[in-house]
């Protein structure tokens, strides 16, 4: 278990390419500079698509983990 | 971040899988900060209607796998041998890979071709309808959707010119 705070929590196991990414943006538009978006994906390429997507955007992955095929990341608003 | 990169992209065909790829890559620039244009030209412009009616035609592409969405992994892994003179001729044959594409999309949790066109219009990506391709095939605007910018080569140029990346699908 990770022991860094979110405020705010996404769901997106189930869901492919790009669902997962429009979804993180969504929201991330909604919130404040700082906070920490937690997202769970099961789909494999979401952890390049993340890091991608986190590289253009500004916002940082903070933490990545993964059980059972089940990927969190740890999303920081820039 | 420097500024804002472009993608611009023509969609001219209208079957249901080279429909996702407009959308896909729109919507992800979209949320990748980008600006995206999507210009719908010859059989793209369909994609644009209110009820989108995209269809799969097996018997015109022979690497689509032909796949059952339903069954044991081993039956849904098996890739059936369909002859093209099956395909190609029995009637309703594309309906039903329509229906067995569309079936596999959402369980694999791929969105609907109208769910990413919606996203697409929500964050911004503007889609351009080719004038010339409407007065052709004779569409009307009461058809298609709202939001939708008319316009021709020019329209499309003028934008790509100044675009990191252009795409034609």
């Amino acid at each position: 278990m990770s022991a860094i705070a979110s405020s705010v929590e996404i769901d997106c196991k189930g869901l492919n390419c790009p669902l997962p990414i429009l979804k993180t943006k969504k929201a991330i538009d909604g919130m404040q500079s700082g906070e920490v978006l937690k997202m769970m994906a099961t789909d494999p390429g979401s952890v390049s698509d993340m890091a991608s997507w986190a590289n253009r955007t500004g916002n940082e992955v903070v933490e990545h983990e993964e059980a059972a095929g089940t990927h969190t990341f740890y999303i920081k608003k820039k | 971040m420097a500024e804002t990169k472009k993608l611009a992209i023509i969609a001219s065909q209208g079957t249901l899988d080279w429909a996702y790829p407009p959308f896909i890559l729109a919507s992800t620039a979209a949320a990748m900060d980008m600006e995206a244009v999507v210009f719908f030209t010859f059989y793209g412009l369909p994609l644009l209607k209110k009820e989108i009616d995209a269809k799969v035609a097996p018997h015109t592409n022979p690497a689509m796998p032909m796949k059952m969405p339903f069954g044991s992994p081993g039956f849904q892994a098996f890739n059936w041998p369909v002859p093209n003179i099956i395909s190609g001729n029995m009637p309703g044959f594309d309906n039903m890979a329509t229906s067995l594409m569309k079936e596999t999309f959402k369980k694999k949790g791929v969105a609907t071709i109208e769910q990413l066109r919606e996203m697409c219009q929500e964050s911004g990506v503007r889609f351009i309808a080719c004038q010339m391709t409407m007065e052709v095939f004779g569409f009307s605007k009461e058809e298609f959707i709202d939001g939708v910018e008319y316009g021709g080569a020019a329209t499309f140029l003028e934008y790509a010119a100044d675009a990191d990346i252009s795409l034609f699908v």
